[in-house]
């Protein structure tokens, strides 16, 4: 056991847990953080996704003791107040989800690629993305998303984040 | 506790929906409305006898029972103008929180943002069968139109009473009630104030003709969306309580094993709760890490017995078949005309079989409950399509009334025909139970893989008799195992023999979305390519020369000619079709292949949909759902199978179990034919059905290679 420091969605936490604990189970468990969801548990469908110093990665196979004070971006910190980060809006816009249960964690890879590329044509998208799993078969709707994302106006803005 | 949380779990492994009677009645007398909802107007939506016995499970219910009790739904509208809406179906993803909103939107005339509804809670909520077989849509979605037609008609004659003047030339209209002669007008909220109105639904309410919709017939996004894209919203494996402790549960090492001895002391002196029941053996602790590293410090042996793997599968399923049940009986075993003698008088014979493996729903959200006792009442938040089945599950595990256990349904991460029990329900409550604390529930991939149900595995021989114009005059069908769902040929053939042979299955199996009509459509729109091939005849030709249903006719020519059907091809592309009649609707699906002549790669490279179901209530979102048939449908097609040897999954886990994904996905293309001349039916399943066989046909013509067995291409075509 030990203390961990976090610096959550701009918060900072304390977390008394063991540092093999992986991240997801802390920000749910620990934080009822519960945007970022379990999937497989071995980082092969993206559903736990969240941002680390602004780069995607899996909670469920990040042990918490490793991202101890890096900035750690969760879905639920991805909005300014009311106003959706463009990603999210233009997931709403595109109506990219059916159940939305993948939809934080798609959201969250398309923030970190959107960041890397502002830019980014189809098959940058598709071999970003394919880490992340939509049973319902969203994908081609979540492409037009985040073409619209990357399009948007305010997406520099919201990219900043 | 029963041992085997399976054992009386209704898992029909086709028609599995359920052929009792609901084991409770909703007491209407018992509930008042209006202390629990405020005053107001409620509408009770009654179902008529007929329909009682297809929709609540209620076909064998007692004569003369009053009406009130087949109630299914009921609205409400308090003194804020609010309404709400009470319903059993369920949302996993198919968005029906969205159009049923809408229909009622549509038919009260109040803006979409004003109605809540109230789904899958089986305390609030009137006894639903559950939310599967594409049923939401034709039932639910007309029950409320009518019921919201029922409260706008009586909103209206409160007014016409208050205002002394004749209803007929009133209007409503934003929540509002207008008399454009007087230019009065009054919101539906003042016109509640004090009311207590509960109505029946009248039997014949004038529905507003599709023709004339406004809000339904529109694309409306996911209503709250916002709750999903910020994470806000609560999935059942996200619910929480005070208190709360989490849940494992010690699995068997292969099916069907028995709990011979376990030793729980370290388990215990770790701090968790540990419970042996039967076969039962789980464990509680305030952590999940608590929680497996006690369900890991206990040491069990188990009997365990030889079984099968899927390398023996189809000859075992052959093997064990039964021979079909009474022809005039439930649909086993179809006969028309005499088959035999057609086919020795065809111009040609062909007999071919065709196989489909196991496959899982893998709902990205595994099962999940959270449940706490209060006293002997029981409250279970859990992911199911079917609350009031889980309900009848807790009860019978718990010998408890079923009114002392309330079963509530988050809005859940998907389900596809693979949520219908309540395995994790029965886990958290018995650990629960022991603990005196909430306890959740939520299993690992690789529970999920291997304690679920998988879509049953079959084996289908047919064979055909053909004359040298392409007509088809003898058809003989056998499915063995995976079900009857679409088993019956669309396509005018005078001589017919179809039967359903039910095997005991190997693995757990049931439900999954289309059921067995992906299976029957690969097998019979395979064969289908394979005649017109034996005949040299063009596989649309051959088609449309055997069809007569005009809607089924149509989905095949509208998808043709936005596919460009009869173009020319390059080396190693491929063009094939397949469609059908599944659930009410009429799909069509045109696939483009490409496969590398080297790796033997198959790439889905374009899929052309065209559908029919009657009048389109939301074309963004049935647009959706049909995309989503068709990239999930491409998993099983392709990919999909699950491997098991002596009572293990060899595969469960995402790793090991190819499901599509973005780089999968071919371009969609959808043609919505709206019929707003027949009432609308379901669209979650029926699209699915034609991409197999026409993702086969394409293969065969890009290569000459016949594939025969779903998953067509797990490992690449061979192409040496």
């Amino acid at each position: 056991m030990a203390t961990i420091h976090l610096a959550i969605n701009e918060e900072s936490y304390s977390v008394d847990t063991d540092p093999q604990t992986s991240l997801l189970t802390v920000l749910r468990e620990h934080l009822d953080l519960t945007g970022s969801k379990y999937g497989c548990g071995e980082g092969q469908c993206g559903a736990c996704t969240v941002l680390i110093d602004g780069r995607s990665q899996r909670s469920c196979i990040t042990r918490v003791g490793t991202v101890a004070g890096k900035k750690i971006t969760t879905i639920e910190g991805l909005a300014s107040g009311d106003h959706l980060h463009p990603v999210q809006q233009a997931f709403l816009d595109e109506g990219a989800m059916q159940c939305a249960y993948c939809t934080s964690g798609m959201i969250m890879s398309a923030v970190a690629l959107l960041k890397k590329n502002p830019d980014p044509n189809e098959k940058q998208i598709v071999d970003f993305m394919d880490g992340n799993v939509c049973r319902c078969g969203t994908y081609s709707r979540i492409v037009r998303a985040i073409q619209r994302a990357a399009k948007g106006p305010t997406m520099a803005k919201g990219a900043s984040r | 506790m029963s041992t085997n949380i399976n054992a009386g779990i209704p898992l029909e492994p086709e028609r599995y929906e359920l052929r009792e009677g609901a084991p409770y009645r909703f007491d209407l007398g018992r509930r008042d409305f209006f202390k629990f909802l405020g005053a107001g107007i409620v509408v009770v939506s009654v179902l008529k006898p007929a329909v009682v016995a297809q929709e609540s499970g209620g076909a064998n219910r007692r004569r003369g029972e009053s009406l009130p009790q087949e109630i299914n739904a009921w609205l409400h509208i308090g003194e804020n103008g609010k309404v709400t809406v009470f319903t059993g179906k369920v949302e996993v993803g198919q968005n029906i929180r969205t159009s049923l909103s809408q229909a009622v939107s549509e038919e009260l005339h109040v803006p979409i943002e004003q109605i809540e509804m109230v789904m899958g809670d089986t305390q609030l909520t009137p006894f639903d069968m559950g939310t599967f077989g594409s049923r939401t849509t034709p039932t639910m979605n007309l029950q409320l139109r009518k019921a919201a037609a029922a409260a706008r008609d009586a909103l209206i004659g409160i007014a016409a009473q208050q205002w002394k003047t004749d209803p007929s030339h009133l209007v409503t209209e934003d929540g509002k009630v207008n008399d454009p002669q007087s230019h009065r007008s009054v919101e539906y909220a003042t016109l509640m104030k004090g009311q207590r109105l509960t109505q029946m639904l009248p039997a014949e309410d004038p529905l507003i003709p599709a023709a004339d919709w406004k809000v339904a017939g529109k694309s409306v996004g996911k209503i709250d969306g916002h709750d999903f894209v910020t994470g806000r919203h609560r999935f059942p494996s996200d619910q929480k309580l005070p208190n709360m402790m989490y849940g494992k549960v010690l699995r068997q090492p292969s099916f069907n094993a028995t709990l011979v001895s376990a030793d729980t002391k370290v388990a215990e002196q770790l701090g968790a709760t540990v419970v042996r029941d039967g076969n039962f053996l789980g464990v509680a602790a305030t952590t999940t890490q608590a929680a497996e590293a006690a369900v890991a410090a206990i040491k069990a042996d188990w009997k365990t017995e030889p079984q099968i793997s899927n390398k023996e599968l189809f000859d075992y399923l052959r093997k064990d078949a039964g021979q079909g049940k009474d022809p005039s009986g439930d649909g086993d075993h179809f006969e028309t005309g005499s088959v035999d003698q057609a086919l020795k008088a065809a111009d040609h014979r062909l007999k071919q079989t065709y196989t489909v493996s196991y496959i899982a729903h893998v709902p990205l959200e595994p099962r999940a409950a959270l449940a706490n006792w209060d006293g002997d009442q029981l409250t279970v938040w859990t992911g199911t399509q079917r609350p009031f089945g889980v309900r009848g599950q807790l009860a019978e595990a718990f010998h408890l009334p079923e009114e002392k256990i309330r079963v509530l349904m988050p809005d859940t991460g998907s389900g596809y025909g693979g949520k219908h029990t309540g395995e994790t329900a029965i886990e958290a409550a018995r650990l629960a139970k022991a603990a005196k604390r909430p306890v959740k529930v939520v299993w690992t991939r690789e529970e999920e893989f291997t304690w679920a149900y998988f879509r049953p595995a079959g084996v289908i021989d047919v064979s055909s008799g053909v004359r040298n114009d392409g007509t088809i005059t003898a058809w003989e069908f056998h499915n063995y195992n995976s079900g009857s769902a679409g088993i019956r040929p669309y396509y005018e053939i005078p001589n017919q023999r179809i039967v359903f042979h039910e095997v005991n299955s190997p693995l757990r199996q049931g439900s999954y979305r289309a059921l067995a009509a992906t299976a029957n459509h690969f097998a019979r729109e395979s064969h289908m390519d394979e005649l017109a091939h034996e005949l040299k005849m063009d596989p649309l030709e051959i088609r449309l020369k055997n069809l007569k249903n005009d809607r089924l006719r149509a989905v095949f020519e509208a998808a043709a000619k936005q596919f460009g059907w009869g173009k020319s091809k390059n080396p190693g592309q491929g063009f094939g079709m397949g469609g059908g009649y599944e659930k009410l609707g009429n799909i069509a699906t045109f696939a483009e292949v490409n496969v590398d002549p080297k790796s033997g790669e198959v790439k889905v490279v374009r899929v052309v949909s065209a559908f029919e179901c009657g009048a389109i209530v939301n074309p963004d979102n049935l647009k959706n759902q049909i995309e989503g048939s068709n990239v999930q449908g491409l998993g099983g097609a392709l990919f999909e199978a699950i491997e098991f040897e002596n009572g293990k999954i060899m595969n469960a886990r995402l790793s090991e179990y190819r499901v599509p994904r973005f780089s999968d996905l071919p371009v969609l293309e959808t043609v919505l034919l709206d019929r707003k001349d027949i009432p609308s039916v379901g669209a979650g399943e029926c699209p699915m059905i034609g991409l197999a066989p026409a993702i086969a046909n394409a293969i065969f013509q890009a290569t000459g290679k016949r594939l025969r067995a779903l998953p067509l291409v797990p490992n690449g075509l061979n192409v040496s």
